[in-house]
């Protein structure tokens, strides 16, 4: 089988790829920032919530319940979305997915769309794949098109350029804009709302002349065949409505059993994602609306695999609102591309290795980029125990033999007390020996770290010397 | 094997003798009483939207107080919209009847709707394309959108508004003018939609 | 009431300053803890590394050597984690293995839950006249959620002034082998940590965690900061005639 296709090359391991991202002063400064405040917007708007607990559980069932019977919500959904004038196609990996959407594309003639923000299409390549067939993919979400205008890769699921700050970004607009289309303003300055402007203008003609629109969904209803999208600048409502044609690549996983649930998750997933009562803007549509031509590209690319995985199912719960991310310390400092998946941060860390499976160094690395500190399971609005998803992922993980060695002799001397005990004895006995800076892999720890002294007894030597402290 | 068969069997091999799991809800509902119009306002003005609450009989002359405020001459008025809503305003009322272009919209100077329900919770308003509302892109290539929000339409939360809309309708659902928080996570008005949300509240 | 110290593996070996403490501290509150000498560790470093075959080894060698007891009193927050979360999942749903952990789970207190849930004392009668802060580690406060439970205790000793210290809840970048896989990363979160220590003017910063205090502690004094770090139980030993050792 081919290794399944995530939008990003995977070559070097996390560490490595951590520790280019930790020098860079600018980087840190950046996403120190941004995750901070989006952390405090999404903890006051959650305290709000009286039933937030309760919603979230709500929220685990439902995306549960309706894995469990994917099958049937699957075949129901095809039949309300045709039912009501839309297509759907089915799509097993990447190149299939590309392959209908430039299919589609070509059958209307044209050679230009535009693009709402979207990870389905990021983790297909999309883009990339329509230009090969001579169409060019315009993004048109502010910061798909920082990204796309930059030559850069995304490094955050709600917001790919976090990686930028407003002085990069100027700099971007002024230089690259106008190989795309409409000039950014001579006098341009790093303020945003200014910044948002420039993006108006050049993506206004765009928006009111293309004829093709691709977007992705945040939840497809099977019961209705409704689709939903939920943005903030508008530029999702331009692409779902103006075009004549729209094509939506939607992950299997994205259906909820019943147009109900949505009030679960109208709820968790603004709250979560941009930390906002409710985001802008919340598009929804069944079929062919307004007398659109409508198609649903259902994606597989690795999911099923993932969902016959008991413990690692419930990563397929993901409404991709990115509050793990925002919480995670160590996406904090690695920044995104570190993680070499268009999915960075805790989920991604659990999400990545199960699609593309752990044959790279960089997709083995990354069940161990966590240190477990638990707060992506604590704010994650389906409740994706990532920790423990983490764990399993370890624990099939292949290891370097000098771990393997190591963890085998640790094992070894806690197997019995005796052992453990003359080791402390003799660890007790050279205590001045041990050097101020350890060799190989440990050396990471006395980089920057003291070692602690070793006591002259241990616990367990005081314990039988004094009868636990009585004589 | 179709794609479509193949996934199929995918899906039902990973979930051979996987167990169900049973929906709890035990969240709020929908709580099928008034939302509170106070409530609605303050949320609606959190957005950094315009607010204005005004009696029936007020309600022209605040319409035609935005409008030329903003010196709007031209402003799409969808089917339905109340005929006396508009008695005292000078701009002209411009139909979608036949269908406005995108570059049509992009010329008026303004929307005029009212909506499908209110949110007093998350200070929101959907629109489903009913009467006074029009299609999607009535409210969304103009630069200046009002939207005129009776009291009897605000719920309590978003429990409420799933219940009362009906899902084969298109749907918009609103909060407050459009805005992004692409740049340093910083909040800012006024993208692609509507950088001006107005919404008077008839109570 | 048969109680069991389980003093960890780390803290046998490298801080049994903290195990004598929390003998004693029990010892004037009228417990008479035990020290089941088979114990050896709770297999943590194995389950996180993801040698889930050694780790289900030792605990089952941990649950055989504390199982009989009415109460096991665990000196650190993320092995009584490990006890509490971990074990029903390497133990699975039935042999003796999983009997023996149902046994085991619900009796094993992390040392400040059982002072305050189980003993129902929160002034222990110590005396540490200190500048202190406290941090609560991930484990402590997401694994077992102790919640005020340790700040509690800390505001009843005497001399003590207890400061804040800002961000608490973030993880200090310690996370076991985590801290030698992704050693930059981990370094780099330490030094936020130990930063917000040093703004807090603490000369003592303590928690219920010895491996966390080993971490931040070993940054602490590679910068030869002058603040040092404490496990919690040493403090509550302390009174006004015997220091904590």
């Amino acid at each position: 089988m081919s290794v399944t296709f995530l939008g990003m090359p995977a070559d070097r391991p996390f560490p490595r790829n951590a520790a280019r991202a930790l020098r860079d002063s600018q980087l840190r400064f950046n996403l120190r920032k941004a995750t901070r405040t989006i952390r405090a917007r999404r903890a006051s708007v959650v305290a709000e919530a009286p039933d937030w607990a309760e919603l979230r559980e709500a929220g685990r069932t439902i995306k549960e319940h309706t894995l469990r019977n994917l099958d049937r919500y699957l075949v129901q959904l095809e039949e309300a979305v045709t039912a009501a004038g839309g297509h759907v196609h089915w799509a097993a990996d990447a190149a299939e997915a590309n392959g209908i959407v430039a299919a589609l594309v070509k059958a209307t003639g044209e050679t230009e769309v535009v693009k709402v923000k979207s990870m389905a299409t990021q983790e297909i390549g999309l883009n990339e794949a329509l230009l090969e067939h001579g169409i060019t993919a315009y993004e048109t979400d502010l910061a798909e098109l920082i990204v796309q205008l930059g030559d850069d890769r995304p490094s955050h699921i709600l917001v790919p350029a976090i990686h930028r700050n407003r002085a990069e970004i100027r700099e971007i607009f002024a230089e690259h804009m106008s190989g795309w289309g409409r000039p950014a303003p001579e006098d341009l300055t790093d303020d945003p709302a200014e910044l948002a402007e420039a993006a108006r203008l050049h993506l206004r003609e765009r928006f009111l002349k293309t004829k093709v629109a691709i977007s992705g969904a945040n939840f497809a209803i099977a019961e209705t065949g409704t689709m939903v999208v939920l943005e903030s600048e508008g530029n999702g409502r331009m692409c779902l409505t103006l075009p004549r044609t729209l094509i939506s690549v939607v992950g299997i996983e994205k259906v909820l059993p019943t147009w109900r649930d949505l009030e679960v998750f109208l709820q968790l997933l603004p709250r979560s994602s941009t930390g906002e009562r409710m985001n802008p803007y919340t598009s929804s549509w069944t079929g062919a609306a307004e007398g659109q031509e409508f198609h649903l590209v259902l994606l597989d690319n690795g999911r099923t695999g993932v969902l016959a995985d008991e413990v690692g199912r419930q990563a397929l719960r993901c409404i991709r609102c990115s509050a793990c991310l925002n919480v995670c310390p160590v996406y904090e400092r690695a920044g995104g591309h570190a993680y070499g998946s268009v999915y960075p941060g805790p989920i991604g860390a659990i999400l990545t290795p199960q699609l593309r499976g752990m044959g790279s160094e960089l997709d083995r690395s990354l069940p161990y980029a966590s240190s477990l500190c638990g707060a992506c399971y604590e704010v994650c609005p389906v409740a994706i125990d990532i920790p423990s998803v983490l764990l399993d992922l370890r624990a099939r993980a292949r290891h370097p033999w000098p771990e393997r060695a190591g963890m085998a002799a640790a094992g070894w001397v806690f197997e019995r007390s005796g052992r453990l005990a003359r080791l402390q004895r003799a660890g007790g006995r050279l205590r001045r020996l041990v050097p101020r800076r350890l060799p190989g892999p440990l050396g990471g720890w006395t980089d920057t770290r003291d070692l602690p002294e070793v006591p002259e007894e241990s616990f367990r030597a005081w314990w039988d010397r004094t009868d636990g402290g009585r004589r | 094997m179709s794609s479509r068969d193949l996934i199929l069997a995918r899906v039902r091999r990973a979930l051979a003798g996987v167990p169900d799991v049973e929906i709890t809800r035990a969240y709020r509902g929908p709580s099928r009483t008034p939302g509170e119009i106070r409530l609605f306002e303050e949320r609606v003005r959190d957005y950094r939207a315009v607010v204005h609450l005004v009696d029936e009989a007020g309600v022209a002359e605040r319409v035609a107080l935005s409008l030329a405020g903003r010196g709007a001459r031209r402003v799409v008025v969808p089917a339905g919209f109340p005929a006396r809503w508009l008695a005292a305003a000078d701009a002209e009322a411009v139909a979608d009847d036949p269908p406005l272009s995108a570059a049509d919209l992009d010329a008026v100077d303004g929307v005029l709707t009212t909506c499908a329900v209110a949110i007093a919770e998350t200070g929101t308003i959907v629109l489903d394309a009913g009467p006074g509302q029009g299609r999607r892109a009535l409210t969304l290539v103009p630069d200046h959108h009002l939207c005129v929000v009776r009291a009897d339409q605000v719920v309590a939360g978003v429990p409420d508004a799933v219940d009362r809309l009906a899902p084969a309708r298109p749907l918009t659902w609103i909060s407050g003018p459009s805005a992004t928080s692409d740049i340093e996570l910083n909040r800012v008005e006024g993208v692609h939609g509507p950088r001006t949300l107005e919404v008077l509240i008839v109570a | 009431m048969r109680v069991a110290l389980f003093v960890t593996c780390v803290n046998d070996t490298l801080f049994p300053d903290t195990g004598r403490a929390v003998v004693r501290l029990l010892r004037r509150l009228g417990v008479e803890a035990d020290f089941p000498r088979a114990q050896t560790c709770c297999g943590q470093m194995h389950a996180n590394t993801g040698y889930r075959d050694e780790a289900v080894r030792l605990a089952r060698r941990s649950v055989a050597a504390l199982r009989g007891y009415d109460a096991v009193v665990v000196p650190s927050g993320s092995c009584a984690a490990m006890i509490r979360e971990q074990y029903p999942k390497l133990a699975g749903s039935s042999g003796p293995f999983a009997d023996a952990v149902a046994q085991v789970v619900p009796k094993t207190y992390e040392l400040t839950e059982f002072l305050v849930d189980v003993l129902g004392v929160t002034d222990v009668g110590a005396y540490f006249p200190h500048r202190v802060t406290y941090h609560p580690t991930c484990h402590s406060l997401r694994g077992i959620h102790l919640g005020d439970r340790p700040l509690t205790l800390l505001r009843q000793v005497k001399g003590l002034e207890l400061v804040p210290l800002p961000g608490a809840e973030e993880c200090c970048g310690f996370g076991g082998t985590f801290a030698l896989k992704n050693a930059d990363v981990s370094a780099a979160m330490c030094a936020d940590k130990v930063r917000a220590v040093l703004d807090t003017g603490a000369e003592v910063l303590c928690a219920a965690d010895n491996s966390c205090l080993m971490h931040i502690g070993g940054m602490l004094g590679r910068q030869k900061s002058g603040v040092r770090v404490t496990h919690l139980a040493e403090i509550l030993c302390s009174t006004e005639t015997a220091g904590a050792r």
